[in-house]
């Protein structure tokens, strides 16, 4: 295998047209994924493009309404950063562990695209967009077009993340819920994020997302747009109805970390509590 | 092979190894930094702690290639300061080092989260510990040291 440590992105970009590499930005998922016997080389079994050092791709930059985040930010940096979203930064403060925050970042959650990855939840909620770079092109894609299943992105041999794009918005009510074993360092067993923007008592935006019950996170933007328009009350008067009309898309599994039948049944009660939070 | 370059405990240093080593191996194995610890290999437990560009990172996740131009403090580094005798001091009072594997990555996140925070609360205390596992003490007297530093050693952080 080979092992490509570029001194500058347009070096990685180049090197990224020899085929399918493996991109390494903090490495906590890829290290894991790739593990071997201890005191032996990581176990990668496609070429590797080590990128964690390029320092161009690491910031993060307000531009009027828009977040602009570099792929090699850290949660560390979005945590701290004044412009970032609090939905976002209520996230990060259960994600993983102040040590792996420090060098885990946005992009490569996109890339290793787990259902259960809860900063990728966020994305979702936020209508976050994702830059693809190659050599010689450049595209903006929304984020649940950017991941296709558990571990596949509609990402090209030869692209790789520059940055992902966060529409700054403001909610009246906001809710992360994360369900794991442990308080930190646990991958979720169901992930939530509800979030709401009224209009005096009307509801003028409603987003849900659900992380760990499907092959990608579930956001139904038609089952959103069904109850805006609405009160908090008539919302809660109809919270039975929102849970059902969820219930096809949650779709579970039973894995180490939990059941399928457990999941279901959290993921509907996150949703039905929220709606009664409202 | 690669050239890889880096500062470790104040001292620049080349290596020439694979760069898809584990830095915990590089420590252990190749410098005889044996101050941090496998536990679980996946990031879990924090018993590899230690300060990249001062701040805790877990060394079995970090490949060798990421750490090129950057400064790395172990604990073998880190029992040279002022604040390492204080820490050290609270953990022997409050009894908060029992069979000893979790403490070099203790230490680690107790300098990582105080050199931000000097004055914490024991929430934030336990915050700062997330990543760190202790199968002996229970965690209470970890915490208590790390405040009783934190007191006594006020104006170190």
């Amino acid at each position: 295998m080979r092992h490509i440590i570029p001194k500058t992105y347009r070096e990685a970009l180049e090197h990224l047209k020899s085929g399918s590499l493996h991109i390494l930005a903090g490495g906590t998922d890829l290290m894991v994924q790739n593990r071997a016997w201890s005191e032996t080389p990581v176990a990668f079994k496609k070429d590797t493009l080590y990128v964690y050092n390029l320092e161009e791709l690491r910031y993060i930059e307000r531009e009027g309404d828009m977040l602009h985040v570099g792929a090699l930010a850290s949660y560390d940096m979005l945590e701290r950063h004044p412009d970032t979203p609090s939905a976002l930064k209520r996230c990060i403060a259960l994600l993983a562990s102040p040590g792996l925050r420090r060098v885990a970042t946005l992009a490569g959650n996109i890339g290793n695209a787990s259902p259960a990855a809860d900063g990728v939840l966020v994305l979702y909620a936020l209508d976050a967009r994702v830059v693809l770079d190659s050599a010689d092109a450049t595209r903006e894609i929304p984020i649940e077009e950017a991941i296709t299943g558990p571990g596949r992105t509609a990402f090209e041999d030869g692209e790789m993340i520059r940055e992902i794009r966060i529409p700054l918005e403001d909610f009246d009510s906001e809710r992360f819920k994360k369900v794991g074993g442990r308080k930190a360092d646990a991958i979720s067993k169901v992930s939530f994020l509800g979030a709401a923007a009224f209009d005096g008592d009307v509801i003028k935006d409603l987003r849900l997302a659900l992380g760990a019950v499907n092959t990608t996170v579930v956001r139904r933007r038609e089952i959103e747009a069904q109850y805006q328009g609405l009160t908090a009350a008539d919302l809660k008067a109809r919270s039975q109805e929102i849970r059902e009309a969820y219930a096809p898309y949650v779709r579970p599994i039973d894995d180490q970390r939990s059941t399928a039948t457990y999941r279901r049944q959290v993921a509907l009660n996150l949703i039905e509590d929220y709606i009664h939070s409202l | 092979m690669a050239d890889i370059t880096f500062t470790l405990n104040g001292e620049r240093i080349t290596l020439r190894e694979e760069p898809n080593l584990r830095f915990l191996d590089v420590l252990r194995e190749k410098l005889n930094h044996t101050g941090a610890k496998e536990g679980c290999g996946e990031g879990e437990c924090g018993a590899c702690a230690i300060l990249l560009d001062g701040h805790i990172v877990n060394s079995c996740l970090l490949p060798l290639a990421s750490v090129d131009g950057r400064d790395v403090v172990t604990i073998e580094g880190y029992r040279m300061t002022e604040r390492y005798q204080m820490l050290e001091k609270a953990f022997i009072e409050e009894g908060a080092v029992q069979c000893g594997i979790c403490t070099p990555g203790m230490m680690i996140a107790a300098e990582s989260m105080l050199r931000e925070n000097p004055d914490p609360t024991d929430e934030e205390i336990r915050h700062g510990l997330a990543g760190n596992l202790c199968r002996c003490t229970g965690y209470n007297m970890i915490i208590a040291a790390i405040r009783r530093a934190a007191k006594e050693g006020e104006g170190l952080w």
